[in-house]
């Protein structure tokens, strides 16, 4: 795997017997012993997650408010230095060019947190939508490592490393302090339906962190966790995962995410057209999320059997819930189809969808 | 390393087989399969009765990665399968020897345990 890109913590998680995977390109940690058991430790006390990978792009200038609102669907002047807003990123058809969050840290000055697999993409859509703004756009990926410290125990586990107020940093807030010595973006966010921060820090940091965390973590029951317990962990609190339930051919109506397509903030952002009208003449199609009350995965591309037998979508994602003991999932099907008896056949037996609204369990995050 | 007891036989396709000395044997899959696989989440296995050829699939096992076919290492007829599988399938990744057996088989030929890898081969397989 030498053509793979590596973060800093790449001997950290071979020294702690991780199984390492090509994800999106980069050599990363699907597991260190158990996807089912790292899953249940952050639903339990807290998990390290390295997601070093993702992309981080500067957008600073007299302009950036201005075009960071032309660029995505949510609305950027809702934010006040130390808010972070979650957005879709949109084509001007609608479809998702991929789904960030957008720092404030300062007027003028705001910070991208983007998709690994997506950086080159992003960047350069960033890039062209960005002539005639005043504006700068700087790719930070590699000065960045990012470390996610998630579950219950989350937050006593960085307290203890922090003099920063964590109870003073709110769900989707952050603040910018040291952490176990170490100068950290700490972010009450996540990715796991759970309380906890993501730490963005210089890459050369790293090990010292991740090394710190651990240690301060044991006493709390946290766990090494990976790629795998991030994605089953994600599928249960029922967030979209680009590439699966939003895609170039998905957009963020047809996912569900109405809630961050802001129709009306007074700015016309890529895509606002479409929307208008997807939202005007209703989806033909919609994301469902759905369980089976049977250990079988169904997994992606699977197709959904309507009533008659008849495909009517797709299965997006497809897992074990490690907490219900049963399958969990998404699919994309006709919205005609939706209210209606939906099933899946899996290796000629054929399983009942019940559709749930997410999430699939009881989540505690912050609220405040 | 993967565990490879030297007193079972091994398939090509990463099955162990344990004869018990009077015509049958117990199947499962090795530890070299079990750590490929991943965190086990499904077995499907055959009714008893159920006729199996050498090589032909007996059932499928699920991991969180994927659902791969199982395959007999010799021709035989189920006469067990395990029952505990149904509700805690891990117990293959935790046992995959001794608790995490799938079937036992009346084999068609007693001999033909012996037509499989050795330990001695099967770790050269899989070195």
């Amino acid at each position: 795997m030498s053509d793979l890109k590596r973060t800093p913590l790449r001997d950290f998680h071979a020294a702690h017997g991780a199984r390492l995977v090509d994800f999106a390109g980069w050599e990363m940690p699907v597991q260190y012993r158990s996807i089912l058991e790292e899953h249940k430790a952050v639903r339990r006390a807290a998990g390290l997650f390295d997601v070093s990978h993702m992309g981080e792009v500067d957008v600073k200038g007299p302009e950036a408010l201005r075009f960071l609102n032309h660029l995505v669907t949510n609305d950027v002047a809702k934010l006040f230095p130390g808010r972070v807003l979650y957005s879709p990123m949109c084509y001007p058809n609608g479809g998702v060019v991929d789904d960030l969050l957008v720092y404030m840290r300062a007027p003028k000055d705001y910070f991208l947190c983007i998709n690994a697999g997506n950086i080159d993409k992003d960047v350069a859509w960033i890039h062209e939508q960005a002539k005639g703004y005043d504006v700068t756009i700087s790719d930070r990926s590699a000065d960045y490592a990012l470390l996610a410290i998630q579950g219950p125990a989350a937050v006593a586990i960085v307290q203890s490393l922090t003099g920063a107020k964590l109870d003073r940093i709110g769900y989707y807030h952050f603040a910018e302090g040291t952490v176990a010595g170490v100068q950290c973006i700490i972010s009450r966010t996540g990715y796991t339906g759970e309380d906890g921060f993501e730490l963005y820090h210089p890459a050369g940091d790293a090990v010292a962190l991740a090394e710190a965390v651990v240690k301060a973590g044991s006493a709390h029951g946290l766990e090494l966790t990976g790629l795998g317990a991030r994605d089953s962990l994600r599928l249960e609190a029922g967030y979209p995962l680009y590439g699966h339930e939003i895609t170039a051919d998905i957009s963020p109506l047809t996912a569900g995410l109405g809630w961050t397509v802001k129709l009306d903030k007074g700015a016309d952002f890529i895509g606002r057209a479409a929307l208008l009208a997807e939202k005007a003449g209703g989806a033909a199609s919609k994301v469902v999320f759905f369980k089976t009350g049977d250990r079988r995965i169904v997994r992606a591309d699977t197709p959904v059997l309507g009533a008659d037998g008849v495909p009517v979508g797709r299965v997006l994602s497809g897992t074990l819930s490690p907490i219900l003991n049963e399958a969990i999932g998404s699919a994309l099907v006709t919205t005609a189809s939706a209210a209606a008896p939906l099933a899946v056949d899996i290796r000629g037996t054929l399983i009942n969808l019940q559709l749930v609204k997410p999430p699939f369990v009881e989540l505690k995050k912050s609220s405040t | 390393m993967s565990n490879v007891p030297a007193d079972l036989r091994y398939a090509k396709s990463h099955e162990w087989l344990k004869p018990a000395g009077d015509g049958t044997a117990t199947v499962g899959i090795t530890d070299y399969a079990q750590n490929s696989l991943g965190d086990i989440t499904y077995v499907q296995l055959p009714k008893v009765g159920t006729v199996l050829a050498a090589g032909q699939v007996f059932g499928v096992v699920e991991s969180v990665k994927a659902a791969s076919d199982l395959y007999s290492p010799v021709a035989g007829t189920v006469i067990a399968v395990n029952p505990a599988l149904d509700a805690t399938p891990e117990t293959v990744n935790q046992d995959a020897y001794e608790g995490g057996w799938m079937l036992k088989l009346k084999l068609s030929d007693p001999a033909s345990a012996g037509t499989l890898l050795d330990a001695t081969a099967y770790g050269k397989l899989i070195g």
